[in-house]
């Protein structure tokens, strides 16, 4: 059925309620509870929240906001709790041991820090045993739990507390590692890359494909944090659209190794436009820095492009 | 009546895990516990059980997935070593604060570094206060034993703390020696079913685990898995008493080998209380009263027991095969000093360092304790209360 | 599980931090962080949806019938402004709490 906002908002349950302690205009709230609309109603689902501003927000004793069943464990392993509980389900469903009818789904959300970084390696296993997950992360650059500490997830040039722009050095001094096409090469059958960009239909139908494919699958959402990245509360979706407009963040998918970039701009612009409202790009703006404004438009470039490669190449033999 | 074989003690915490036949195994290959989940992999690829195996990338997901099964409400084992246990350490302390009972087969190792892959207890030191139920061995069959008993006292509702079962390393999990098995159908309907009574794969109650546990909340989760561990002494008992009924084999907290009317005696854990035994009985045959105090639950720590069974002692040696490396004692010296001490009976104690990183413990090693016991109880002096045995040192 | 708070003794909370009644941090209200607040200025509203989805805080409430968006649940609206910023027809109003 083709998606409409209103009647997925309106009849679909929204499964990560109200009364959470995210900061006002956090942009992984909406895309979490996107995500978990796009299961159907008569299933259940098993979340595993990796430590991070999502999970100590969300499950602070006694109060839960997920409607489905939860577990948190620590902070680098998300991916096998939730390996270990899908475990769980196949083995006790064959031996009849939980009622035959109805489904679960397993489905894991992790920061860019419990996922590019100190979760890595079991995502990694966790994918690699084909266990029947989907595994989202959520990722706003940085390390905002503990203060906006750099990851590899952090943009090039970005302003953290722990790549502070200074005298000398101006911010991050490596490009951001490109985790969606580390999960391309386990060959798992679903790969996307997402945000919640206009009426949230990319999102919402790239989030039912992962949730429903079987084996396991990989989300990367871009959540805009207002705190770290330094932008007005409000603009939250402005600066998703940014992010989507000026190929920062290309909107793609990857189903069993063919390539779809599912929305490509009509005009591309540039990227300064998604930099400009972000304090902590400010330190580019300055007299004698437009070198990094051209360097880091040179690497947005260039992963396009690569994209647009790679959806050619994959799509060749059709 | 049971079934005689012989197996070295790997084969025997595999067969007992066949046996209980898990819902999940999750478990990571490390010398020397690598065997377990190598039998227990063929018996999930043969089909003699119903357990998924998840060979997972690591010990930390090892502990991660079993915690995710258990939660799940299926049952989960795993087996670990040295520093795969090191690996969990994060992991073993939020299984035991989740209440999940986990059972691990712990064969014990030296932990580096350097890197050593040989017997000593500094695994099961480094997580001796994480709210585990810690079993000792003594060799195969009590690695069997114990994790035959394992499920019932962990998942009891008074209790609900992950359990491990400790072997020595080589020396017992490597060793083929003889042992009497629990018929199949026995050990199922001893161990029973597991049905706890929340659990995230429950779609009709879907539950929350693991919260952010602030200021207001923390300190009472602890003291309520501190009074589980209290619990556990007296489930202990009452599983030992079950499994006597079956087996005609008694478990308590320690096993007294000729204590009752020893003068010394010594305490220590797993492989090294054969070795003791063989020296009481030689030094029993020459009149002296020596005696053992073999300690099988070492957590929770049978505080009052121990304390009440040393106590008519006039001299005694705590082994511990670790080194504590805190310029006081070793861990075991240091709980049965304290037992001694909260139950007001002043026994001449000292302590032993030995067998670190696989030394050998030999007979005349230990026989040399009660000589040094015998020595204390003669003139009354210790000098030093914190000793070493096998160690080179140069002569003074 | 609303019955345990900082009083509760520990007998009386459940073992391990579990909760067994999912969904209850909807009875912790999020309001009272608010300094600035949407109004809904429903006579400019076109109910183009655009505003459902963009709540952080799941703070607008849609009608199942209708599907027609209704007012503000300030229980929760923590005041981001992400709802007034997104809709294209200024039916969504930022003001100071204590106006």
């Amino acid at each position: 059925m083709a998606y409409n906002l209103k009647e997925v908002v309106a009849n679909k349950p929204s499964r990560f309620t109200s009364g959470h302690r995210m900061c006002a205009g956090c942009g992984a709230p909406p895309a979490a509870r996107m995500i978990m609309r796009a299961l159907k109603p008569e299933d259940h689902a098993v979340v595993a929240g990796a430590t991070g501003c999502m999970e100590v927000s969300t499950f602070i004793y006694p109060y839960t906001a997920w409607t489905d069943s939860f577990i948190h464990t620590a902070f680098e392993c998300a991916g096998a709790t939730i390996s270990g509980v899908e475990a769980a389900y196949h083995s006790m469903k064959k031996q009849g041991k939980l009622p035959q009818d109805g489904e679960t789904k397993f489905i894991a959300f992790g920061g860019d820090g419990g996922t590019y970084d100190i979760g890595l390696q079991s995502l990694s296993g966790a994918m690699e045993r084909r266990h029947d997950i989907t595994y989202v992360c959520y990722d706003n650059g940085a390390y905002m739990n503990t203060g906006i500490q750099r990851s590899s997830a952090t943009p090039k040039f970005a302003d953290t507390t722990t790549s502070p722009a200074g005298k000398v050095i101006p911010g991050k001094a490596q490009p951001r590692k490109d985790l969606a096409k580390i999960m391309v090469g386990h060959h798992i059958p679903y790969v996307a890359q997402t945000i919640g960009y206009m009426n949230f239909k990319d999102l919402y139908e790239k989030a039912e494909k992962a949730i429903y494919t079987e084996g396991p699958a990989f989300l990367n959402v871009l959540a805009p944090c207002p705190r770290g990245w330094g932008y007005p509360t409000d603009m939250l979706m402005q600066i998703n659209k940014l992010a989507v407009e000026t190929c920062y963040w290309p909107l793609y998918e990857v189903v069993d190794g063919e390539y779809k970039i599912t929305y490509k701009p009509a005009k591309k612009l540039p990227v300064e436009e998604f930099l400009k409202p972000q304090k902590r790009f400010r330190h580019m703006f300055k007299p004698g820095n437009e070198w990094m404004i051209e360097e880091f438009q040179k690497l947005v470039d260039e992963r396009w492009q690569e994209l647009l490669d790679l959806e050619e190449i994959t799509n060749r033999n059709q | 009546m049971g079934i005689r074989e012989r197996l070295s003690g790997n084969e025997a915490a595999a067969t007992a895990m066949r046996q209980i036949n898990p819902d999940v195994v999750a478990a990571y290959p490390i010398t020397p516990s690598t065997e377990i989940p190598q039998y227990f992999s063929t018996f999930v690829a043969n089909g003699s059980v119903d357990s998924d195996f998840v060979a997972v990338e690591s010990e930390h997901s090892a502990m991660s997935a079993c915690i995710g099964a258990e939660a799940a409400g299926a049952r989960a084992m795993t087996a670990t070593s040295a520093n795969g246990l090191s690996l969990m350490w994060e992991m073993i302390y939020i299984a035991s604060s989740l209440r999940l009972p986990i059972v691990l087969s712990l064969v014990n190792r030296a932990v580096s570094g350097p890197l050593n892959i040989h017997n000593d207890h500094s695994d099961a030191m480094g997580v001796r206060d994480s709210g585990w139920i810690m079993l000792f061995s003594e060799n195969n069959q009590e690695a069997y034993d114990n994790t035959l008993m394992a499920h019932r006292i962990a998942e009891h509702k008074d209790v609900r703390l992950p359990l491990m079962i400790c072997q020595d390393g080589f020396i017992t999990s490597h060793s083929i020696e003889n042992i009497e098995l629990v018929e199949d159908d026995k050990v199922k309907e001893f161990v029973g079913e597991y049905h706890p009574e929340h659990y995230l794969l429950n779609k009709e109650e879907p539950i929350a685990v693991g919260p952010l546990d602030v200021q207001s909340y923390l300190f009472e989760h602890k003291a309520q898995q501190a009074e589980a561990m209290i619990n556990a002494k007296k489930v202990i008992l009452e599983v030992a008493e079950d499994f006597e009924k079956m087996t005609g084999r008694k478990y308590g907290f320690f096993e007294e080998y000729k204590l009752d009317d020893a003068e010394v005696a010594i305490v220590c854990m797993n492989s090294t209380a054969g070795t003791t035994k063989f020296v009481v009985d030689n030094l029993r045959e020459k009149g002296i009263k020596a005696g053992l105090l073999k300690l099988r639950v070492f957590r929770p720590f049978p505080v009052d027991e121990v304390a009440k069974a040393l106590s008519h002692l006039k001299a005694m040696a705590i082994l511990d095969k670790a080194s504590s490396l805190n310029a006081a004692g070793g861990a075991l010296y240091e709980d049965v000093l304290s037992a001694m001490y909260v139950n007001n009976i002043h026994v001449p104690a000292v302590n032993y360092v030995y067998g670190i990183g696989g030394r050998d413990t030999k007979a005349d090693e230990i026989e040399q304790v009660y000589n040094d016991l015998l020595e204390i109880v003669k003139t009354g002096n210790i000098d030093n209360p914190y000793r070493y045995f096998g160690l080179r040192r140069e002569a003074k | 599980m609303t019955e345990i708070n900082g009083n509760t003794p520990m007998e009386k909370m459940t073992p391990g931090g579990d909760i067994y009644t999912a969904g209850n941090a909807r009875e912790f209200k999020t309001g009272d962080w608010r300094s600035v607040k949407p109004i809904f200025l429903s006579e400019k509203c076109k109910q183009c949806g655009l505003c459902f989805p963009v709540c952080p805080d799941d703070a607008i409430p849609v009608n199942k019938e209708t599907l027609q968006r209704e007012d503000f649940n300030y229980d929760y609206c923590k005041g981001c402004g992400v709802c007034a910023k997104t809709c294209p027809f200024g039916a969504i109003e930022m003001r100071k709490e204590d106006e």
